[in-house]
């Protein structure tokens, strides 16, 4: 093939203008989705024993009711034996100060969640900024969400919560019987611009929360820093909520 | 066929009792039932017009509650421009306080049983 050297040159310029194609596209699209962490450092959170400030601020805040029965319990966020947590990763040799300990646990708000793939009805669903949500409008109470939960993160009302809760907030509905719930990683706070109530409540400044996609945020500074575990992360979930022993 | 005149008065007495609701009503009154609403007086206007509202709340409601809570828009532009905060209780309880005294009150008469109030708080719940 023969070329003259005005062709050629045409030819490279009109190549190396389509460089600038994405870099262009990329300034004129939305900005970058944010996606919503959480970074439990235990070593904050165990310095006061049986601290349930993070706790009862959520539940007060999400009208759980506070039901004595383990069978009918309802809860967004508690505390569980770090064996229950933690158990089957490959920590039987760690020193049993970490063993002994309680561990923070809620919903993970997985980037692969195995509870949307199996909710019949789309009532929970994985938002753009990473929530994974409920509706409870659309939930019918199967269950299948909680079978597929590998942390045992959601929770079915078996009964009327209404009676069980102490004292009602009326910024936020209660659940019905026969839906399931979990938390929300306070999405209505967020959409205010507030930080979840957790993590407002924690004193000990054991919880952290942000924005895993800004390079400054504070999960993110803390995540360069110290490290981290997940739970069962070998599922494959890609939990979002993150923990410091 | 000598019965003509028993089979005419066996179809009246059928008719009469078959049709006993609408004349009933009709005579006493009762059709004419209209249920009186306790209208909030902090307000004059609601999100939108009266007769708007009236037909069509329930499709507004679920519109909102559709948008609320799977796409997060939390505000509601009005027909007049008015921007409201989507919410049943913060916004519709907000002036509809007496909610036996208006939702209720409809939504008997007409046999409607919504299924709003089961999570969403209205006064008398929170001051059981």
């Amino acid at each position: 093939m023969s070329m003259d050297r005005r062709k050629f040159l045409k030819i490279t310029g009109l190549s190396l203008a389509g460089l600038t194609i994405q870099p262009a596209f990329r300034l004129f699209s939305k900005p970058e989705q944010k996606r919503w962490a959480m970074v439990i450092n235990l070593n904050a959170c165990s310095k006061k024993d049986g601290c349930r400030d993070c706790i009862d601020a959520c539940h007060r805040l999400h009208n759980v009711p506070d039901l004595a029965n383990p069978k009918d319990e309802v809860k967004w966020i508690w505390n569980a034996p770090f064996e229950r947590v933690f158990g089957g990763q490959g920590y039987t040799t760690l020193n049993e100060v970490l063993k002994n300990r309680s561990v923070l646990v809620l919903c993970n708000h997985c980037e692969n969640p195995p509870c949307v793939k199996v909710c019949p009805t789309k009532a929970t669903w994985k938002r753009e900024d990473g929530i994974v949500m409920m509706d409870y409008h659309r939930c019918i109470g199967c269950r299948y969400c909680m079978a597929a939960c590998p942390y045992g993160a959601r929770s079915f009302n078996w009964k009327d919560p209404r009676p069980s809760i102490n004292e009602i907030n009326m910024d936020f509905p209660t659940r019905m019987k026969g839906v399931v719930e979990k938390c929300n990683f306070c999405e209505e706070r967020l959409a205010k611009n507030l930080l979840p109530a957790c993590v407002e409540a924690c004193k000990e400044k054991g919880l952290i929360f942000g924005d895993l996609n800004a390079t400054d945020s504070d999960v993110r500074k803390i995540l360069k820093s110290k490290f981290s575990i997940l739970r069962k992360p070998h599922l494959g979930t890609e939990p979002k909520v993150y923990y410091i022993l | 066929m000598h019965d003509t005149v028993k089979v005419i008065t066996g179809i009246t007495i059928f008719l009469i009792l078959i049709l006993f609701p609408l004349w009933y009503n009709g005579l006493t009154g009762k059709a004419a039932y209209v249920p009186e609403l306790k209208v909030p007086v902090t307000e004059k206007q609601c999100v939108e017009s009266t007769p708007y509202m009236k037909t069509r709340h329930m499709e507004l409601l679920d519109k909102w509650k559709e948008v609320a809570v799977r796409q997060g828009v939390r505000t509601y532009v009005a027909k007049d421009g008015k921007i409201h905060t989507i919410g049943l209780t913060g916004t519709c309880i907000k002036c509809h306080s007496d909610k036996e005294g208006f939702c209720d009150k409809c939504h008997n008469y007409a046999g409607v049983k919504p299924h709003c109030w089961d999570c969403h708080n209205y006064p008398r719940v929170t001051a059981k």
